[in-house]
């Protein structure tokens, strides 16, 4: 990549608006992740009888059963929304930097 | 605290070493042998028509690129999800029931890891190998042999625990002598990757994911079938012939610093596999990238629902069924131990809801899991050895594509031979501590060289070449003086570092090594390292002059 076209882009309002969306974006998908999977693993750590609560009084099913299923669930579907977004919106607006690069 | 580690890693090591330990040699099993033949034969079609489209070292690394998104997230979780994961966690929850669940959760979440931070970024800077994308800017010869070496040193870390597996399984499963099934796998993993390349490789991934996804998913109908679909009555039956402790946790997770040093291990290294990584550059884009790892979170995510509901149904319909039951052991150890031990559970399970037919159908889908994971495997180290160690730093990227696939090929066939050698080494060796380490090291010298040399402008080769050494030292030493190597390998009674999964300190030593080697190096070429960062970080964001797709 040549000089004048690193600066033309690194200047393009489309591509900072890019970059910086989409980090905040990843990032914060990223903390969401971390927080549920370390939230489960550290209440575990700590106190593993609040998931051996029985779900309805009764029920030999645990609270644990939905929660770990739940995480499993989460990752797929924080996946599922990055994907979605990244797919469409982050890559009509690359799309448009790269025609830019393009043209000039 | 040290007792609390120990009974954490128990568990871990226990599917871990799912597959290792004494096995008595089955009766020759004829329908098992009969469907095991029928996929030999399917894949060594797909490698033949895959040989006559593998002309270039583009086809050979990457199936030319040209993989979509659904097909390379099949793949992906065909490369993840092996023999040990299926028989090893479905034991763990035979045996401890919700601890299986917690423990396999850890190995799916690196996956949304993956695709936030490295999985689009990877495709677009990359080419055959996660040390394209880690030498991008910097000097290739320091770099490429450091990554060159932690993808080698896992890449054989993982194998011989899959050869070992490979040759107690099919003994236990097929009644083949231990020698002749690590060499049968030996071989024919050695015929996939030298002919059909990367395109081979896929496709014999692809097909197991999907006999395994599709034989776990009847073995989980056929199992809540009996109780009319209905959890809590599966439960109950369950609760009534073992006890009400296997709805909770249990003693997996038992203390912080060892939930979190796992944590980061099953995260980071899994987001550090060489075999992984390579995936990506199969794809034509981002796009495709992307989809992969959305759909291989998918496949992934509901495989191990699929793993506890099987586990389930073992310890209702196994469990203390006199069909399953080692008599001969009962009689010295008393309980109800099931033959061929824990890690048989969804083997026998298969049988009890399926008859000899479908047990032949599981435990021939079990060889065809190994075969596909040695596979990505050897592949991944043979690109390590060739693209890397033979074309950057040997030749200093003066070789033709041609040539330089001819050495991809030498060095399959020898790490091959190797795989088999060792395999046969290894046969009564402890190796619990294998996968372990391997992902120590994937977690503690590859990944924060990748990750940080994305995202961090002011990284130098000092800096990375530091940092990743001290991160690959600090996570093997560590694993040496823990206890599953210290301890249960080598004899001693306390270990001199407590914990079993090192990556919280070996990490941590990795990138504070990394960041303190580049803030301190003021050379001049540093400066010119640290320059290029925009132009990278351009092409890394946009995919502008990123490797495309060939048409076949």
């Amino acid at each position: 990549m040549k000089q004048e076209m690193v600066d033309a882009i690194k200047n393009d309002p489309d591509f900072i608006q890019l970059t910086r969306e989409r980090s905040k974006f990843a990032w914060t998908l990223t903390v969401v992740m971390l927080v549920i999977y370390f939230g489960f693993v550290l209440t575990i750590a700590f106190d593993p009888s609040i998931l051996g609560m029985p779900l309805s009084s009764g029920s030999v099913t645990t609270i644990g059963i939905p929660i770990g299923v739940g995480v499993i669930v989460s990752a797929f579907v924080l996946t599922g929304i990055y994907v979605r977004r990244a797919n469409g919106e982050f890559d009509d607006l690359t799309a448009k930097i790269k025609a830019k690069a393009k043209g000039e | 605290m040290k007792a609390l580690s120990v009974l954490l890693f128990s568990a871990a090591a226990y599917a871990g070493e799912a597959l290792s330990g004494a096995v008595e040699k089955q009766p020759l099993n004829m329908s098992a042998i009969m469907m095991f033949i029928i996929f030999v034969g399917a894949t060594l079609g797909i490698t033949y028509w895959a040989a006559k489209r593998t002309k270039t070292a583009k086809d050979f690394y990457t199936a030319g690129g040209g993989i979509t998104g659904f097909q390379n997230g099949m793949a992906i979780a065909g490369d993840y999800m092996s023999a040990a994961s299926f028989l090893g966690i479905s034991a763990l929850v035979y045996a401890k029931g919700y601890d299986g669940l917690i423990y396999s959760i850890g190995f799916l979440v690196g996956w949304p890891i993956i695709l936030f931070m490295v999985a689009e970024q990877l495709r677009n800077l990359g080419k055959y190998t996660f040390a394209d994308v880690a030498s991008y800017r910097l000097r290739q010869t320091p770099i490429r042999t450091l990554a060159a070496f932690g993808s080698i040193t896992t890449v054989i870390l993982y194998l011989i625990a899959q050869m070992v597996g490979a040759g107690k399984l099919i003994q236990l499963l097929f009644g083949l002598d231990y020698e002749v099934a690590v060499i049968l796998v030996g071989v024919l993993m050695i015929l996939y990757v030298t002919f059909g390349g990367m395109l081979a490789t896929t496709w014999v991934q692809i097909i197991k994911a999907f006999l395994l996804l599709s034989g776990a998913t009847f073995m989980a109908i056929a199992v809540m079938a009996h109780y009319n679909f209905n959890f809590e009555s599966l439960f109950t039956a369950a609760v009534q012939v073992k006890d009400i402790s296997i709805m909770a946790p249990g003693k997996l997770v038992s203390d912080p610093i060892s939930a979190i040093s796992l944590g980061i291990a099953l995260m980071f290294g899994t987001a550090g596999l060489p075999h992984i990584l390579m995936r990506f550059f199969t794809v034509s884009d981002a796009k495709e990238a992307r989809k992969s790892v959305f759909y291989a979170t998918g496949f992934i995510g509901y495989f191990y629902i699929l793993t506890f509901i099987i586990g389930f149904g073992a310890i209702v319909m196994v469990f203390q069924n006199p069909q399953y039951l080692d008599m001969a052991k009962q009689a010295i150890d008393g309980g109800y131990p099931i033959l061929g031990g824990d890690n048989m559970a969804a083997i026998h399970l298969s049988h009890a809801v399926g008859g000899d037919f479908f047990l032949g159908f599981i435990s021939a889908v079990a060889f065809a899991t190994i075969l596909a994971v040695v596979s990505g495997l050897t592949l991944a180290g043979a690109s390590a050895i060739s693209h890397d160690l033979y074309a950057s730093v040997i030749k200093k990227g003066k070789t033709d594509g041609l040539m330089e696939m001819k050495v991809s090929k030498i060095a399959t066939v020898v790490l091959g031979i190797v795989a088999i050698i060792l395999g046969i080494i290894f046969e009564d060796q402890n190796i619990a501590f294998m996968v372990g380490l391997a992902f120590a090291i994937a977690a503690s010298a590859n990944f924060p060289i990748l990750f940080l040399s994305m995202y961090w402008s002011k990284l130098t080769t000092r800096g990375a070449l530091f940092g990743g050494s001290l991160g690959l030292l600090t996570a093997a030493v560590l694993v040496i003086l823990g206890p599953t190597v210290w301890v249960d390998v080598m004899g001693n009674a306390e270990a001199i570092f407590p914990y079993k999964y090192p990556a919280l300190f070996s990490v941590s030593a990795a990138f504070i090594g990394i960041w303190f080697f580049s803030v301190t190096d003021s050379s001049e070429s540093s400066e010119k390292e640290k320059e290029a960062y925009e132009a990278q970080f351009i092409r890394s964001q946009t995919g502008i002059g990123a490797e495309g797709a060939v048409e076949h």
